[in-house]
């Protein structure tokens, strides 16, 4: 179910997955859509292509290096590569995204941007791309992630990019998408709503996930060229799945490599019935089959079908739902889902600062602490780096106060 | 004939007003059905709410949240819709997620199942496009439901055929691009939308922004054969609460003596 043959490449379900389920507003603007990245991505009219990756290797600074960790090699007992996606333009894999759309965006001729982010690197690498090609931009984000992102809703104005906070329910990355949607559904004839990640309606999971894969593509590449050979496996962590499907889209059909998401298991596995809340993010796991935000996919709902609220230490990766075609992955058995919670991810956090000088984003960070737990591992593994760390500071203050981490610096001295 | 189209064919001019059910609670619920039935309506939309109302405004999506908040569910919805005591046909609006998760087993027909046993009449999907529909037509049929579509201003062509061939009941015609919300002035998107839908062999029904009567008097001179109005309900239950039936009543009537007035209209007065 996972070949990539051309006729599954634009049919929008993986299994029982995907499709199109939004008001009959939007449909037309889907049909376009659709129409527009047969035309321009997969049949490279106009060059659209040429100058997608052009931009992105001057603009975008790829391809980005695949580097062998020593201390955290040393440490496992196995070799361990970080593919540097922080050290794209932005700090995150979020602009292969974003440049993508943004570009296909003009060349479709429409005027104007929208975008939803929880993290706000979605938003910033938004930002940014349309600051490139200037076009108008506007982010919804949840009043909660704003206030514990702040660094980037600045880097979002900086790029000329209005914010509009989103305050109902829990103010997160669900609520953002919603309001996305409606403002969507309103504008829908001059404007391209660039959605983050590997889910929404059909073309979306299918076109991000292709603007996305060149992560892997460049690994599988700078693997050959290391070791002359395929990883044993790769990791990354998995939220919507944009990073996940891009890191492991070119190792889908190579049955040796091992492919990993790590979710977030937040505080616990087990779904609050009483509260009507999971406190995790882990849907691939956890997560029931249904439909939300357009397509059908595995979702944190109760049993009459209504969304949870979910929860992460990372902004970036608290959403009640998942990509359609990783949800399909799982369920055959191609991709393993596993989880891992906000304490392990907090201290791959520091650890990977510490031990590699790299800091990590928390949703990253994740993928890194699952490095802890893995079973059998195989000689080489990758690990997706999703982006870098910086914007998650005041966060990962805040929370490591609340803990005992080893290794952790604390702000105390300086109060 | 189904009855929402047995409705619509005793009226020039049907009000099909819109309130949530659940909202402010379930008691409420009743009182406002029956307000609505006297003030004229001659089909009720009841909303059945879902956490994630995408093609409805904030007006609604607070109305949602109060009843979810209040503790509506699948269940006590189709319970209540059986205790209710109108000869007006009821029909069912929510999101499909609510749909296929309904019942121990997922799918469509264990919802559509209890929707008929409870008595309703109809169902109406804001997320569920007519490419995704196949499952949920099917088991609409074989219980007698009718399952009305939204055609959107954007809703062109081969698209519009597709609806067209679908829908039953009535063809719920969306007034202007966006989501659900009361409006100052009827949208010129109206005009179009009916024009292109003058073929249709079912009623034709325009709401998005309906708040008065003078909307609907506008829209069914315009050539519709009916008005949904949610919005400006929901708001009068915001500000009254569990005593709003009296307002409802009042506006449905506004409403419903609008859309009438629209039929033949009268000259403007000097």
């Amino acid at each position: 179910m996972s070949e990539t043959d051309a006729g599954e490449e634009t049919s929008g379900k993986f299994g029982e997955y995907g499709g199109q389920y939004v008001p009959e507003a939007l449909m037309p603007a889907i049909s376009e859509l659709d129409d527009a990245y047969r035309r321009y991505v997969l049949d490279n009219e106009d060059g659209f292509m040429d100058e997608f990756r052009t931009r992105l290797r001057e603009f975008g600074g790829r391809p980005t290096p695949l580097q062998h960790a020593e201390t955290l090699s040393s440490r496992y007992g196995f070799d361990v590569y970080l593919k540097r996606e922080d050290l794209l333009h932005g700090g995150a894999h979020k602009l292969n995204n974003a440049l993508g759309q943004v570009l296909l965006a003009k060349y479709m001729g429409k005027e104007r941007i929208i975008a939803e982010t929880g993290a706000g690197q979605h938003g910033t690498a938004t930002a940014m791309a349309a600051a490139h090609l200037d076009m108008d931009c506007e982010v919804f984000m949840g009043e909660r992630d704003i206030n514990r992102q702040r660094p980037n809703v600045f880097r979002m104005r900086l790029n000329g990019a209005e914010l509009n906070p989103v305050s109902t329910g829990s103010g997160t990355l669900k609520e953002a998408t919603n309001e996305a949607m409606r403002e969507w559904a309103t504008t829908v004839e001059d404007t391209h709503y660039v959605i983050g990640s590997v889910v929404g309606p059909h073309p979306f999971p299918t076109m991000v996930r292709g603007f996305q894969s060149v992560i892997g593509t460049e690994a599988k590449r700078q693997m050959e060229e290391k070791i002359g050979a395929l990883p044993d496996s790769v990791l990354a962590c998995a939220g919507g799945g944009s990073n996940t499907m891009g890191a492991f889209d070119a190792f889908v059909e190579d049955d040796t490599v091992s492919l990993v998401a790590v979710e977030a298991g937040g505080s616990s596995l087990k779904i609050d019935e009483e509260e009507d809340l999971a406190p995790n993010s882990a849907s691939l796991s956890i997560g029931e089959e249904g439909v939300l935000h357009g397509a059908r996919t595995k979702l944190l709902q109760n049993s009459d079908g209504q969304i949870l609220e979910s929860h992460s230490v990372s902004a970036g990766l608290d959403y009640a739902g998942v990509g359609p075609e990783l949800a399909d992955l799982v369920d055959s058995d191609r991709v393993r889902a596993v989880s891992v919670g906000d304490d392990a991810a907090l201290s791959a956090f520091h650890r990977l600062s510490r031990l590699e000088g790299i800091i990590p984003a928390l949703e990253t960070s994740h993928a890194l602490a699952y490095l802890e737990e893995i079973e059998s591992p195989g000689e080489h593994i990758v690990v997706n780096v999703s982006g870098r760390g910086d914007k998650d500071l005041e966060s990962v203050i805040e929370e490591t106060e609340k803990r005992d981490i080893e290794s952790a610096p604390t702000m105390e001295v300086f109060e | 004939m189904s009855a929402i189209r047995a409705a619509f064919e005793d009226t020039d001019a049907a009000l099909v007003p819109y309130i949530t059910a659940g909202d402010p609670d379930p008691d409420a619920t009743a009182a406002q059905v029956r307000a609505l039935a006297d003030g004229g309506a001659d089909v009720i939309e009841l909303g059945l709410p879902f956490s994630e109302p995408i093609a409805d405004g904030p007006t609604i999506q607070n109305a949602i949240q109060r009843a979810l908040d209040a503790g509506m569910t699948p269940d006590r919805f189709f319970d209540l819709v059986a205790s209710l005591d109108v000869d007006v046909p009821l029909v069912c609006m929510t999101y499909y997620n609510l749909i296929y998760q309904y019942g121990q087993e997922r799918g469509v027909e264990p919802f559509v199942e209890a929707a008929a046993e409870a008595g309703l009449a109809g169902l109406i999907v804001p997320d569920l496009p007519v490419e995704e529909s196949d499952t949920l037509k099917s088991a609409c049929d074989f219980h007698d439901i009718d399952l009305v579509f939204i055609v959107a201003p954007t809703t062109r062509g081969e698209r519009l055929e597709r609806v067209l061939e679908r829908v039953s009941g009535f063809v719920y015609v969306q007034a202007r691009l966006g989501t659900t919300g009361a409006r100052a002035d009827v949208s010129d998107q109206t005009h179009d939308s009916l024009a292109r839908l003058a073929e249709a062999d079912v009623p034709r029904a325009v709401g998005f922004g309906v708040s008065n009567g003078e909307h609907a008097r506008e829209i069914v001179a315009a050539g519709a054969e009916g008005v949904v109005a949610g919005s400006v309900f929901v708001d009068i239950i915001a500000q009254e609460g569990t005593d709003a039936a009296d307002e409802l009543e009042a506006t449905a009537r506004e409403l419903k003596e609008g859309a009438v007035a629209g039929v033949a209209p009268r000259p403007e007065r000097t």
